[in-house]
């Protein structure tokens, strides 16, 4: 390094790392985020070239108002049944990750994680997809999983890694993978299932089928090669896959400005890539589902990804192994302007006359007493603490689709091990 | 029957099993339109059109992770990775990914899918077109690593990786795609021609993966080589005077361990000859099979000859480069110990 008096006269760089607008004891204060009023984004049809959405990426599509009304052109305006449907599963998921939550902390197993604030990404999404389409979840996706109907009994017993584990044990709790329920299996490595989507969504095309894929990242993996390596393929190959980017704000405890989250919006991304982009209310479950169908139906004319990103905020901790409470004011999500999905969608029930507070608290205790019931089943199969699946010899199976010589070696000796514990 | 070099076998195994199975896919940098820039994919797509064998963009991230998705689809996508070299921006797909998939999801998914990559050195490619990385593979649960060293064994061995239900990393040694390059790099170059091994048959066989060849028997040493040293090993054997057995491993995961443990116990010594860096080479790895199962019948230590621990340098290609010279004088050491 050159010495400071060798230097030329020019004034000193320094380097700018952005910081989350509130710390612990600072007041939360959201009152930088622009929110458009309910019902003001236009709605192109879903045919248009790319560019003609690219100004909306800077918007954010909204139906909710605040009185829980469903206003503009991008109210979906679905029936009663599939609203108190989406609903049912949103408070699902709640109550389920309650549940889960709960059992973590009593030792039953290791790891969990919420998604609280954000369910109608996947719920609502869910809904306006065909049962056949493929979805790529991040971790935060349980919603997928409750809204095709994937036994809660087979999640538990997951998340338990007990006898009963479809995962055999050999998976961190929530990775689940189901290929009926079109539910791909979930990776730690983050991104990696955005450019796999793309491929899937590829062969798809390539086979003459009428699937579509649907794949979902956070905010902060949006940094990662794979983010743009699965908008490429997508756009070159007009691929038909939903690029979902979930920006919940926070990566563990680092904040979407750490991602670029500052300098422009996640959708913007789209406007690079020359593909489709949309900004959308994610705590807005008619929103979230009027901006899925609009893209899923591009897709399926086979005109392509759309790029969007669904704008909601992680209520609580990353983890059951994280505390938000020591990098951002405490309750920072009970002041998310947004509000809450299941709140908001509730409120709209009820304006309709399609629902009430009796019908709602019976559903709360009814889907309390579901899993309640689904966890006793679960725990007679064991729990990571009591009862883990514990099959030495399979370990060693589903490497490879044939067992080889080295890993057959290996098995026998793990197997006298085991047995020389037990003596 | 026809006779063909290796990139010609190589080709020819694209198009049968294009021909026979409307899974199979193919795509990589330049291997469209233009046939790959070592036309191992000619004519692909002139044939079997655009959708089946399509140009991707500079991006062995995007490559692996889209061969992926095809596969967890129901395809069975064959990836070209123009380099070996290149492979890295790959590697956690790879890694994390595509050698996982099976084991993670219980069997909800597996990927039958292939890369294949032109590796290691002796074409003055420099640091960045001439690596051996095969040992990194191999370390991964969940991989298999195949190498052919002529055309025969090319086409079978792509055939069979590719109607594995497995992902296969399948390195083709550039250095040998015309000819059997043996080493001596002041001599003019063979053609495949001349080569038995060059007589392959048209249409559709298999060379199993997980077997060794025996390309040479002997009763002196056994010399364990794969790829271009498969020639360097038996040219050099010849030069020398030396009775080795030397065996092609051509997988090196899974290897074969029933040929190397029945040649070493009868030959008690081994050599193990590799074009990558030693440290941490598959050479490590064998030498300690060996070691384990053969300790008894070694009468020498287990000798490695392979490229230094350095960068593959430019200029200095041939010094780099584990040819008969090296191999000769390693020779001579394991059969006087």
């Amino acid at each position: 390094m050159t010495e400071a008096s060798e230097r030329p006269n020019r004034p000193a760089l320094s380097l700018h790392v952005p910081e989350p607008p509130a710390r612990p004891g600072d007041e939360i204060d959201f009152s930088h985020i622009e929110i458009p009023a309910a019902g003001s984004v236009r709605r192109p049809d879903s045919a248009v070239p790319a560019s003609d959405t690219h100004e909306l990426v800077y918007s954010l599509i909204r139906v909710l108002d605040d009185e829980g009304k469903a206003v503009g052109p991008w109210d979906p305006k679905l029936d009663p049944d599939t609203l108190r449907r989406i609903l049912r599963d949103m408070m699902m998921v709640r109550t389920f990750d309650d549940r889960m939550y709960r059992a973590q902390r009593q030792g039953k197993t290791s790891f969990y994680m919420k998604s609280t604030g954000e369910e109608a990404v996947a719920v609502a999404g869910a809904h306006a997809l065909d049962r056949e389409d493929m979805c790529f979840p991040t971790y935060r996706q349980q919603g997928l999983l409750v809204a095709r109907d994937y036994p809660l009994v087979q999640m538990m017993c997951q998340i338990y890694s007990n006898r009963g584990d479809p995962l055999k044990g050999r998976q961190l709790p929530i990775m689940y993978a189901s290929n009926s329920h079109g539910f791909f299996t979930i990776s730690g490595n983050l991104a990696t299932q955005f450019p796999q989507a793309v491929g899937w969504a590829m062969a798809s095309a390539i086979s003459g089928d009428s699937r579509i894929a649907s794949a979902y990242i956070g905010d902060g993996s949006t940094a990662e090669g794979d983010f743009h390596a699965a908008c490429t393929f997508a756009g070159v190959y007009r691929a038909p896959v939903i690029l979902n980017v979930v920006n919940n704000q926070w990566a563990i405890s680092t904040f979407s400005g750490i991602a670029g989250g500052d300098l422009t919006t996640f959708a913007a991304r789209a406007v690079g890539y020359g593909i489709a982009g949309l900004r959308v209310d994610g705590n807005d479950a008619l929103a979230v589902y009027a901006a899925t169908r609009w893209a899923a139906d591009r897709a399926r004319a086979n005109l392509g990804p759309t790029l969007i990103e669904f704008f909601t905020y992680r209520v609580e901790g990353h983890s059951t192994s994280d505390d938000p409470s020591v990098y951002r004011p405490q309750n920072a999500g009970a002041g998310w302007p947004l509000g809450d999905p299941v709140a908001r969608l509730r409120q709209h029930l009820v304006s309709l006359g399609e629902w009430d507070d009796e019908r709602h608290l019976a559903q709360l205790d009814s889907l309390d007493a579901e899993v309640r019931a689904a966890q006793k089943e679960a725990e007679k199969m064991g729990t990571l603490q009591s009862d883990p699946y514990l099959d030495i010899a399979s370990m060693f199976e589903g490497v490879f689709e044939e067992l080889p010589w080295h890993l057959k070696e290996q098995q026998a000796q793990a197997l006298a091990e085991a047995e020389a514990k037990r003596k | 029957m026809s006779v063909m070099n290796m990139i010609q076998a190589l080709n020819s195994a694209h198009h049968v099993m294009m021909e026979r199975d409307p899974a199979c896919v193919v795509l990589g940098e330049d291997i469209g339109y233009f046939g790959g820039v070592f036309r191992v994919t000619e004519h692909l797509q002139k044939k079997f059109g655009k959708e089946r064998a399509f140009d991707s963009p500079i991006s062995e991230n995007g490559i692996v992770a889209i061969a992926v998705g095809m596969a967890a689809y129901g395809l069975r996508p064959i990836a070209e990775i123009q380099f070996a070299d290149y492979i890295y921006p790959g590697f956690d797909q790879i890694v994390s990914e595509a050698a996982k998939m099976r084991y993670r999801s219980a069997g909800e998914w597996h990927l039958p899918m292939v890369i294949r990559s032109p590796y290691g050195g002796g074409i003055f490619g420099g640091q960045t077109h001439s690596q051996s990385p095969e040992a990194l593979f191999t370390h991964i649960a969940g991989i298999k690593t195949v190498i052919p060293s002529n055309p025969y064994d090319a086409k079978g061995l792509l055939i069979a990786a590719i109607e594995d239900n497995d992902p296969v990393i399948f390195f083709e040694p550039k250095r040998i795609y015309n000819g059997p390059f043996d080493g001596y790099y002041e001599r003019p170059v063979t053609p495949w021609a001349k080569h038995p091994a060059a007589e392959v048959p048209d249409g559709h066989y298999t060379v199993p993966l997980g077997k060794a060849a025996i390309v040479r028997e002997g009763e002196a040493i056994t010399i364990l080589a794969y790829g271009t040293m498969v020639h360097v090993a038996l040219a050099t054997a010849a030069a020398e005077g030396v009775d080795a057995e030397v065996i092609d491993l051509r997988t090196l995961v899974p290897v074969d361990i029933e040929t190397i443990e029945a040649s070493v116990k009868k030959t008690g010594r081994c050599l193990i000859l590799h074009e990558a860096t030693r440290t941490s080479g598959f050479g490590a790895e064998l030498s300690a099979l060996v070691q384990e199962r053969c300790f008894y019948n070694l009468e020498a230590p287990v000798a490695r000859v392979t490229g230094w621990d350095t960068p593959y340098p430019h200029s200095m290609e041939w010094a780099y480069f584990p040819g008969p010279v090296r191999l000769g004088l390693a020779l001579k050491k394991a059969l006087e110990d």
